[in-house]
């Protein structure tokens, strides 16, 4: 298939990305294409560019050279932040970044597919539609008794949970998730696994994660990336058993 | 959906304030003007105007608060858009003159004819008329947050750098201002009014007018402000205020609520400036001094931020110990504010409005834990 082909098809289509910072290449020739409705982990060592892999595709960060599309024919380096989140683009943070002077149920509120701007949101009067949605949100991420808690007061793993929520309530195309079970317990972890599976099923998900057991649960897809570009891609046995991932990764 | 918003803004708690403030409005002109200075119960002009002063300074401090307290945004400039406001009403108190003027010109002010100006310059015309002024006292002050806001909020600039273009803002308006061929008074700025609406400045019925028109101005943004940050929105202003680039994540564009309620805000300095100019009886560039607008950020420290009648306390006390001391002990004065700003930066970082809430909530936490403590929830320990 030609380059053109393989865009066309696609959900998100990184070509040849670079990046870097004050003469550190952070992204180098990073190349990377989601189908519709798949689920991929992402790992790699720290300092690989997972993150900025992140930054770039919402439009935090530009990309030195190189194509980003989203649904083959958006390019994502002319949008910015807000922008992209309304295309549908859903983003969980590496370290938990919920409102924390707001309540449980208010985050997801602020969250939930609506009209954006001040005006839309100076007369808005929250429908029942929108607060069925929330309580089913809450029930989702188990935070149902917690709805009228500040965020401030929770766990860091609810906290990790209401985040994910807050992807649900945007109802986005494709959810980025960036180490969702730092800081978990086990059971939290394998509970996670199981809720984006089950989001999977109907959003396109990417999730970066260092833990092999989660990892393993998830049964999609792995790419491993280091130093900025992507190094093996295949099963999780596939690339656990490439001598250089073991070299730079597992093995150590 | 108009409705909704209106009534929103107006809870309980809105609407008890918005009660006394309109009481007030209406009580303290009566004790002035209808009870005799002989009963104990009779306002004295002076105290009136006095406190008509105090709260034009609360509308100030309320606007500088919907800003940084619920936006994050500090500006050290905001008395830039109090100034503003103050000189639209100027403007149009000086026309009022007429050829009452020193110099008796039928249509120049005094400092014009003083400075040889053979015609009003392009920009005092329609400020003879009392609308058009009004209009100008929103419009002026809201137009120069627009296109500040404008640039400043696109290209992302925040906290202390934002603080210090705000301050620059002023000071460069200070200077400018001060110039003579401004053809806005120069140094001495613009005075010796004497009429407002037909009725003569002095009179101690129209100063009850403006008190009156003070109490119910700051009546009536309290409660927008109310509004504004019970509504959806205000939840958005106040997740850019906690969390900016979170929020933009999720879809806000959060440079369209910045400049939404900075312009917002910069219009209801702008009133306060033109309650403030026909009460004190002049306006002169000394308003945009810097340290007014560091001063304001005081009241608002002081009162508490990020709460509605915290500023309103706040600018009322400060003001209060202000003329105490400048009467007492005028050397005294600044170092008292500053030690009074250390103070409460130290031990109440949420002003006196936040600290008793947070009193009140954990009392009403102590008491509705202690019979029942098992049953409730353990609060996570973090
Ligand atoms: N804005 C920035 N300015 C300077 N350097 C940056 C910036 N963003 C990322 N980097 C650098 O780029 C490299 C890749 O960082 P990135 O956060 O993408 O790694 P990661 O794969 O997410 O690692 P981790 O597993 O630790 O989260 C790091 O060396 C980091 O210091
Ligand atoms: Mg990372």
């Amino acid at each position: 298939m030609t380059d053109a082909a393989i865009a066309e098809g696609s959900l998100l289509y990184l070509d040849n990305v670079h990046r870097s910072f004050d003469g550190f290449k952070a992204i180098n020739g990073l190349s990377l294409v989601l189908a519709p409705g798949e689920m991929r982990a992402i790992i790699g060592p720290n300092g690989a560019g997972k993150t900025t892999m992140m930054d770039i595709i919402t439009g935090k960060t530009r990309p030195d050279s190189g194509d980003v599309l989203f649904e083959g024919r958006v390019d994502l380096t002319r949008h910015d932040e807000a922008e992209i989140a309304i295309m549908g683009i859903g983003r969980k943070f590496q370290k938990p970044t919920v409102f924390e002077s707001h309540t449980v149920a208010d985050n997801l509120e602020l969250a939930l597919r609506a009209k954006r701007g001040p005006f839309s949101t100076l007369v808005h009067k929250t429908t029942r539609a929108e607060y069925q949605r929330i309580d089913e949100i809450l029930a989702t991420i188990r935070l149902t008794e917690r709805r009228s808690w500040l965020a401030a007061n929770l766990s860091h793993g609810q906290k990790q949970w209401l985040e994910i929520g807050m992807l649900l309530a945007q109802e986005p195309k494709l959810l980025l998730v960036d180490e969702p079970v730092a800081g978990m317990t086990d059971d939290e972890t394998a509970e996670t696994a199981i809720l984006l599976r089950k989001i999977a099923e109907t959003q396109s998900v990417v999730v970066v994660e260092h833990d092999m057991t989660f990892v393993r649960d998830l049964g999609v897809k792995v790419t491993v990336l280091h130093e900025g570009s992507v190094l093996a891609e295949g099963s999780l046995d596939v690339v656990s058993s490439n001598p250089k991932v073991i070299e730079v990764y597992l093995g150590r | 959906m108009i409705t909704h918003f209106i009534l929103n803004g107006l809870d309980r708690r809105a609407g008890i304030v918005v009660a006394l403030l309109v009481a007030i409005a209406i009580l303290v002109p009566v004790l002035n003007l209808v009870v005799p200075p002989s009963s104990p119960f009779h306002v004295p002009g002076y105290t009136l105007a006095l406190f008509g002063k105090y709260l034009c300074y609360a509308l100030l401090a309320l606007s500088l608060d919907l800003v940084w307290g619920y936006c994050g945004i500090l500006s050290l400039g905001h008395g830039a858009f109090f100034a503003l406001g103050g000189y639209a009403m100027g403007m149009y108190l000086m026309r009022q003159i007429g050829p009452r003027g020193v110099y008796g010109d039928p249509v120049l002010p005094d400092f014009m004819v003083f400075l040889n100006y053979q015609e009003l310059p392009w920009f005092w015309h329609g400020f003879d008329m009392f609308w058009f002024a009004a209009i100008m006292v929103v419009v002026v002050p809201g137009l120069l947050a627009f296109v500040f806001g404008w640039f400043a909020f696109r290209s992302r600039v925040t906290g202390v750098y934002l603080s210090i273009i705000t301050q620059a803002m002023t000071f460069a308006l200070l200077l400018a201002f001060f110039r003579n061929d401004m053809g806005l008074g120069g140094n001495n700025g613009l005075t010796d009014f004497k009429d407002i609406l037909g009725f003569n400045v002095q009179s101690a019925e129209t100063r009850s007018g403006l008190f009156a028109a003070t109490a119910l101005s700051l009546a009536l943004s309290f409660w927008i402000c109310s509004s504004v940050v019970r509504s959806k929105a205000g939840k958005v202003l106040i997740a850019v205020r906690d969390a900016e680039s979170r929020t933009r994540f999720i879809g806000y564009r959060v440079e369209h609520y910045k400049l939404f309620v900075w312009t917002l805000s910069a219009m209801m300095a702008g009133v306060a400036g033109a309650l403030y100019v026909p009460q004190v009886g002049i306006i002169n560039p000394s308003e945009f001094d810097p340290a007014n607008s560091i001063e304001a950020v005081i009241w608002v420290a002081v009162g508490g931020r990020g709460t509605l009648i915290g500023p309103i306390i706040g600018a009322v006390l400060v003001n209060f110990g202000k003329t105490w001391f400048t009467a007492a002990l005028p050397e005294v004065w600044l170092f008292a504010l500053g030690a009074l700003f250390v103070l409460v930066t130290l031990f109440l970082p949420k002003g006196i409005v936040g600290t008793v809430q947070l009193a009140a909530a954990s009392w009403r936490e102590r008491r509705a834990a202690a019979p029942a403590a098992v049953a409730l929830d353990p609060k996570p320990a973090e």
